[in-house]
């Protein structure tokens, strides 16, 4: 019964694997894989050299960072929060609206950012002209953007992560509760001492689950978002997806693209593998394997 | 518990609590739901309208004119309708049994490989050849290039909906397969007769899950069909209509509209509510199993 399992696998993530060898060679078409020449560790060589490894592994990075943070962080204030509510109906009807955003595709989301953002239309600079003040070329200022970023992906995803949290929550008994409540504890005692610590196993497997993809980028935010092509905002939005994107679609250096890739698997790796160790030893029964 | 709630007095800090709650929540719930309706205010608005004044919620000027462009053709835009939704039932359908099957197959415990076929699956969230092997496996290898299998095959399943639907059937006591074995069942019987019908909120939020996924999926086929298929699914035809000035200057020479006259913005935004519309007006009955779903996948962790 696994057997198309396995076979589905086996050919969309297994066979592609040997294609790695494409980081050690100097790939060219019409030679192609096997007969272009091999350069061993020269397409790394210069990824660290241009330093395009290091801008790509810290955006990289940092983004994740920050929406492991901020979006947990906003999850579980508003799970505990909807916790608190007793109106049914308005329950009901903001999970429904938070939950939206996670529904539709990236290419509407990265329409809608147009939607503020574009110079001349846009709403944020109507807003900002109707005040009185400049407007001001999102497009082309690279600092913006982990701002727009960051503030998209919370805009996005905190509907569907609070449902997640608020399910747990869910799970919690409520003779709990309801004696912390006869025992006189107000809501923030009751969030302090009871909800948080039961979050807490939900909140490390999810941890756990978003640090292993710390080195992996969200290709369909940051694309639709930027574009693939906008030179001068690589500086803070160039991720190694996007990048190796563009070295397969727009430059055709399918080599430096699987350079690239490959210390992505081989970093991230290392990084799953740590955090696992680092959870098993604070709470041996949460780590995933 | 409702009665135990009104024996006991609400403080003051509870109370607090709530009031900060329904107005955190609310804001953020009008932020999700504003972007939605400057999209479809501005695909009602006049253009010109539009370079004087910006986008808007509430057109001052209201018109159709960019609707009756998109739909002057309407060739384009049902294909890729068409090539969408079949996507997303074959691939639902397909994708769906097979995980389902892999999920209960991977939790029985008198499966004796399970533990290595879990491993065999899971390791590739860890590890991967990347994008530019995949491409040339797709493209040269398989020759699926402007083939909707190059869109339809990647989708299936993923390791996460395994793991999730192995989670789910786990619930479900051995003793049933066992004694259904010993009245003669197949393993196959079992699963079909047994376990899908067991199943059947797993199965939907799995489903639900899988048919999103083709629904909204433009990646791959960005990467495998190229500009010369007529018709592509739907998010990427929108794509094209964003991105590319081609299309608007085919929909100017199509509809006799000088190019100058032509609406770009509130087209852009009338495409996007035809392509999503479908979707949102769905979207509430759907939406409670999603909750559901995820619901009963995060109890059982």
């Amino acid at each position: 019964m696994c057997a198309p399992a396995i076979l589905f696998f086996a050919i969309f993530a297994y066979l592609p694997m040997p294609g790695l060898y494409l980081a050690f060679i100097r790939y060219n078409y019409t030679d192609g894989i096997f007969k272009s020449a091999f350069i061993g560790l020269d397409n790394f060589r210069f990824l660290v050299m241009t330093g395009d490894l290091w801008r790509l592994t810290a955006n990289t990075i940092l983004y994740n960072l920050a929406f492991i943070i901020l979006g947990n962080f906003l999850q579980i204030f508003i799970a505990i929060l909807l916790n608190e509510l007793r109106k049914k109906w308005f329950k009901k009807v903001s999970q429904t609206i938070m939950f939206l955003p996670f529904f539709i595709s990236f290419v509407i989301i990265g329409l809608i950012a147009y939607n503020i953002l574009s110079y001349d239309y846009g709403m944020l600079n109507s807003l900002l002209k109707s005040v009185g003040a400049d407007p001001v070329k999102t497009y082309s200022n690279p600092h913006v953007w982990p701002f727009i970023i960051i503030i998209t992906y919370l805009w996005q995803s905190t509907g569907y992560g609070s449902i997640v949290y608020f399910a747990a929550i869910m799970g919690l008994d409520s003779e709990v509760v309801e004696a912390a409540e006869i025992d006189g504890a107000n809501a923030l005692q009751r969030i302090r001492y009871i909800v948080l610590p039961w979050l807490k196993p939900t909140f490390i497997i999810l941890l756990l689950f978003s640090l292993g993809g710390v080195l992996r980028g969200n290709f369909g935010l940051f694309y639709n978002l930027v574009g693939a092509n906008n030179t001068s905002l690589y500086a803070t939005t160039d991720i190694i997806e996007t990048y190796v994107f563009r070295s397969l679609m727009n430059n055709f250096n399918f080599s430096m693209g699987s350079a690239v890739s490959l210390y992505q698997s081989v970093f991230g790796f290392f990084v799953v593998i740590t955090a696992n160790w680092l959870v098993k030893k604070a709470s041996p029964d949460n780590s995933l394997f | 518990m409702e009665a135990v709630q009104k024996r006991i007095r609400t403080d003051g800090t509870s109370l607090m609590v709530r009031g900060f709650g329904y107005t955190f929540i609310g804001l953020f719930a009008i932020c999700c739901l504003v972007p939605f309706l400057v999209v479809l205010g501005t695909s009602f608005t006049n253009e010109a309208s539009i370079a004087k004044n910006g986008f808007n919620i509430w057109p001052r000027e209201f018109t159709t004119f960019a609707y009756k462009i998109v739909f002057e053709n309407p060739d384009l835009i049902i294909g890729s309708y068409f090539v969408t939704i079949g996507l997303t039932i074959v691939g639902t359908v397909v994708g769906l049994f097979l995980v389902a099957m892999t999920g209960y197959a991977l939790q029985r415990p008198d499966f004796e490989q399970r533990n290595s076929i879990s491993f065999f699956i899971y390791f590739t969230t860890l590890f991967s050849g990347g994008l530019v092997p995949f491409y040339l496996l797709i493209k040269q290898y398989l020759h699926l290039g402007d083939n909707y299998l190059a869109v339809l095959l990647p989708g299936l399943m993923s390791p996460f909906l395994i793991i999730m639907m192995k989670s789910f059937t786990k619930s479900i006591p051995h003793a049933i397969t066992e004694s259904a074995k010993i009245d003669g069942a197949g393993d196959f019987t079992i699963f079909m007769r047994l376990i899908l019908p067991m199943t059947t909120p797993a199965l939907a939020t799995i489903g639900l899950f899988i048919a999103l996924g083709y629904w909204n999926e433009w990646y791959n086929a960005m990467l495998f069909l190229s500009p010369d298929m007529k018709y592509r699914p739907l998010q990427l035809f929108l794509y094209n209509v964003i991105t590319s000035a081609d299309f608007i200057r085919n929909s100017s020479a199509a509809s006799n509209v000088p190019l100058r006259d032509m609406p770009l913005e509130s087209m852009k935004m009338a495409t996007a509510v035809v392509a999503t519309g479908p979707v949102i007006l769905f979207y509430p009955f759907v939406q409670r199993y999603f909750i559901q779903g995820i619901t009963v996948g995060a109890v059982k962790g």
